[in-house]
């Protein structure tokens, strides 16, 4: 939260503008003990909206208020409220609008209710805006890859206002930047599945399952392409079973005999879902147990629940499950 | 290991309670209906909900209540399903839920499901999971469910439904924990787990235990105590709790205690809020750490609470 930059922070309280309102106090309790300059700026803006927000003031004057009060405490939903009932009412070009929450947006990106009112800025300024507002998202995005609120709102204007072209490409360069971004890869799928100029999932399969394959050559241990390649398969899972792609890249991390946990556990769901091991596959498993004291199992899939109660420890009790779970299948 | 610094974090939530016009107090003004959920279920956890003036709380939630029904997070603020569903929890802790008028806080709760089955937060239109979970779980505290319809709001939420067996914020949103536990409450209160694929959606949640033993909310993102809470009531609902190494998670979390002041932060040696504190504690209350209350993992209330309400006195 930052001091109020506009007036320059002048108090309300000697402002000619202000003359005619009492503010309003908080009725809450007794004086601070140590009020320091900017929580007097805070506290007398509050008590200034206050008295606007009880007399319902829909006037140029109160939309500069909520403007204050909002740079000094965005959370407060309330003020975004009545900031809205004030634009209707003044009917504000709403440009402008975008370009205030835009100025805030940076230091308060995982605030609700800025996005919120961004969205309820863009639903009325309609598809125009789409192309700044992706802009917008991308500059978010490019502070903090990940931000949960700028997604859903991504998402949110593809689906409301298009743009979808460029989209699978900038998920590309998101990865490119850190390939272990899960929201890149969710992004990914959901352009995917969703964008009205790929085709769909099973036009994008082919393509899809190896750039997964790519991702995870360079870092095997990275959870969200294994999970991606699953999901590319959705209900199909005899074509799961088949895919020599897939097949192909467990056993070359296997055969590196380390970060191997991913790939011992795709092979896994794929023996349990009929998948026929070949020797080679078999030798390169059997070649990660180093124990001396106890033997593999015959069994392939009970062996790999073995190796991975051994190494992925923290887990220990789904691999014990997942073998008890063999047992009940056999 | 470490113990847990009851009379710590008890002093710590009776001072925040205090120090209403502190300016931390001051800046979550607006939520102030969450903060004294958080605040004084962690109190009733604890054992001391007695250590906090019942009736002044109860009177001061009540004067958030508006025309409408529904909740604001304080006097002065509009109300919003969020502190709705605290308001009513918190009466619920004090046993009081008898001075409501059900019919209205219910009435507010039902206008705001929509066409599709979703719920919006307020008038103005914010749609998230969130909003379903606090819905459905705000009617069932107060024995009316079929004021809405349940199988749309089920459906909505089945439509948030990821590959990974997790849930997002609205269709096609990314799995986050957060929003993985509002659906699975929201359905589990509603009888529809067997929707779940509990393997699928188990092995997800396991996942984001880390090498140090806390969790986190997405793959590849930092362990945070508050997600001791959304995983790990997840995984009790869908009954895979024994998919993570509990006693790291216990350990994580007592380390992210501030011993000399009392509450709890996200992750070792950050600042307490009254937020981490309440996960922190209701985490250790799933994992049964000794001395606690036991916690329901979709009310997020106590056990006793829960049993209160619905098998009566």
């Amino acid at each position: 939260m930052e001091s109020s930059e506009e007036d320059g922070g002048v108090p309300l309280s000697r402002m000619a503008e202000w003359r005619d309102v009492t503010p309003l106090r908080q009725d809450d309790g007794p004086n601070p003990v140590v009020p320091i300059t900017y929580k007097e700026e805070f506290r007398e803006t509050m008590d200034y909206f206050r008295a606007i927000y009880k007399a319902d003031e829909r006037s140029p004057r109160a939309l500069r208020l909520t403007r204050r009060a909002i740079h000094l405490n965005p959370g407060n939903y309330t003020v975004w409220h009545f900031r809205r009932l004030v634009l209707e009412a003044l009917n504000t070009d709403l440009d402008e609008e975008l370009d205030f929450i835009q100025r805030i947006a940076n230091s308060n990106s995982k605030n609700y209710q800025l996005w919120h009112h961004r969205r309820w800025v863009i639903e009325r300024l309609g598809s125009n805006a789409r192309s700044k507002e992706l802009h917008l998202i991308k500059s978010i995005l490019s502070l903090d890859a990940k931000n949960y609120h700028a997604w859903s709102h991504r998402q949110w204007v593809l689906q409301a206002l298009g743009g979808w072209e460029d989209e699978l490409d900038y998920c590309r360069q998101l990865l490119e930047q850190d390939i272990f971004n899960n929201s890149a890869w969710n992004q990914r799928y959901f352009v995917v599945t969703r964008s009205p100029f790929l085709g769909g999932l099973p036009a994008m399969r082919a393509s899809e399952v190896r750039y997964s394959v790519e991702a995870i050559v360079v870092n095997p241990n990275n959870e969200c392409p294994w999970r991606y390649l699953r999901g590319l398969y959705k209900d199909d899972i005899e074509s799961l079973v088949n895919d020599r792609e897939i097949l192909s890249i467990c056993l070359k991390v296997i055969n590196t005999k380390s970060d191997y946990i991913f790939a011992l556990k795709m092979l896994l769901d794929l023996l349990c879902y009929g998948f026929q091991p070949s020797q080679e596959l078999r030798d390169a498993v059997v070649a990660l147990w180093t124990s001396d004291t106890r033997p593999l199992d015959a069994d392939l899939a009970t062996a790999i629940c073995d190796i991975l109660e051994h190494v992925d420890s923290l887990r220990a009790s789904y691999w014990i499950w997942r073998k008890n779970k063999l047992r009940i299948a056999a | 290991m470490g113990e847990l610094a009851v009379d710590k974090h008890v002093q710590y939530i009776v001072s925040i309670d205090k120090k209403k016009d502190s300016f931390e107090s001051v800046v979550m003004d607006h939520l102030r209906m969450n903060g004294a959920y958080w605040g004084l279920t962690t109190l009733d956890l604890l054992g001391k909900l007695d250590s906090i003036n019942a009736g002044e709380v109860v009177s001061w939630t009540m004067e958030c209540q508006h025309e409408s029904g529904g909740f604001s997070g304080n006097i002065g603020h509009d109300p919003h399903i969020l502190y709705t569903l605290s308001a009513v929890q918190v009466l619920a802790l004090f046993n009081k839920l008898d001075v409501l008028d059900i019919d209205k806080v219910a009435t507010y709760i039902a206008g705001l499901q929509n066409e599709e089955g979703s719920f919006s937060g307020d008038m103005w239109g914010e749609v998230d999971t969130r909003f379903s979970y606090i819905a459905i779980c705000c009617l069932s505290i107060l024995r009316c469910l079929d004021k809405i319809n349940v199988e749309k709001a089920v459906g909505y939420i089945l439509s948030c439904k990821n590959l990974d067996g997790g849930f997002g914020c609205t269709p096609g949103g990314e799995s986050h924990a957060g929003q993985i536990f509002c659906c699975v409450g929201a359905l589990a209160i509603t009888g529809s787990l067997h929707h779940v694929d509990k393997d699928l959606l188990g092995w997800w949640l396991c996942e984001r235990q880390v090498k140090s033993g806390g969790l986190n909310g997405r793959p590849e993102k930092l362990p945070d105590v508050c997600y001791s809470w959304w995983v790990l009531s997840s995984l009790i609902m869908i009954d895979r709790v024994h998919w993570i190494d509990k006693e790291k998670l216990v350990k994580f979390i007592l380390d992210c205690q501030d011993l000399e002041n009392g509450g709890i932060s996200d992750r070792p040696d950050d600042a307490v809020d009254v937020f981490h504190t309440y996960f922190g504690v209701a985490g250790l209350s799933l994992l049964e750490y000794p001395g606690l209350k036991a916690v329901d993992p979709a009310y997020a209330l106590p056990v006793d609470v829960i049993n209160r309400i619905f098998f009566g006195r």
